[in-house]
């Protein structure tokens, strides 16, 4: 078994809120973060798949397809968005890393032909990052 | 679901590598130049992972605050700008960064109970990092990533 990871990365703008709170719970709870304006990140990407090395080519997946499906699932959609507001996953959920992580793998892991999606990482700042690998 | 969450924070520190029950011959061979008598400093990259089902209404594994200020409080306040050597934890323990790998974890499982802790990592320099995700036999898995 070989593990391959892509990177990318994308710039997009978000709030937390949780309209079941009060403003002064979503205040508490969120922080600045709660900003209805928005705030931006620079998020990186980095997805693994896992697969067995296709003797004819050398290669777990194809680096083309990957990279294609990434940018048409997720790049697409998400980089210069406001993400409450464009991205229908974040209509009813809030737009956390964990729940970011999330999304991309759903996206993702229906459109991966021969890879075996292994772990979507998110980096919100260099110092901040959440791993998801599927549903537990 | 369930989905892990990682946190990176900074600080610095001086030790020295010198074990009581080694010659001082032994503790040159060992150690090197980390056995010199005045110490050496350096600056730690400290990474804290865990893990939980993400809560519906937040959309959290945990609050990052309440990360953060357990970080703060147990660890940075108590490790940072010091030289290890001079701490009670490691009156007895040789402070490599392996010991202090384990001496973190379970400090923050202690003390942290919002989230399961998944993994304490450090960097010492650039070239070495160390894991340790408890549940052993206090033996920290040394990789070096270079």
């Amino acid at each position: 078994m070989v593990y391959l990871t892509r990177k990318a990365e994308f710039s997009a703008s978000h709030y937390y809120h949780n309209p079941d709170f009060t403003p002064e719970e979503n205040a508490r709870l969120f922080g600045k973060c709660n900003n209805p304006n928005g705030h931006g990140h620079n998020y990186t990407l980095e997805v693994t798949v896992k697969g067995e090395v296709d003797p004819r080519s050398g290669f777990v997946v194809d680096l083309k397809q990957l990279k294609e499906v990434m940018h048409r699932e997720v790049l697409d959609a998400m980089d210069h968005r406001f993400l409450n507001k464009e991205v229908p996953e974040f209509f009813t959920q809030i737009p956390t890393t964990e729940n970011l992580a999330i999304a991309v793998w759903q996206r993702l892991q229906p459109k991966l032909k021969n890879a075996s999606l292994h772990r979507v990482r998110i980096y919100e700042t260099p110092d901040l990052f959440v791993d998801f690998y599927g549903e537990e | 679901m369930k989905a892990h969450l990682t946190r990176r924070y900074l600080f610095s520190a001086s030790h020295r590598l010198h074990s009581a029950e080694m010659s001082p011959e032994e503790n040159l061979a060992t150690y090197g130049k980390c056995n010199n008598p005045h110490g050496h400093g350096h600056n730690y990259a400290l990474e804290v992972t865990v893990s939980g089902q993400v809560d519906p209404s937040t959309g959290m594994v945990c609050n990052l605050v309440d990360l953060d200020q357990t970080v703060d409080r147990e660890v940075l306040s108590r490790y940072n700008l010091e030289n290890l050597n001079t701490l009670q934890e490691f009156a007895q323990t040789v402070p490599t960064t392996e010991n202090l790998c384990i001496e973190i974890f379970e400090i923050l499982q202690r003390t942290f109970p919002y989230a399961h802790l998944e993994r304490v990592r450090m960097e010492e320099t650039m070239m070495n990092s160390f894991e340790y995700q408890g549940g052993g036999d206090g033996t920290a898995q040394r990789r070096i990533t270079s």
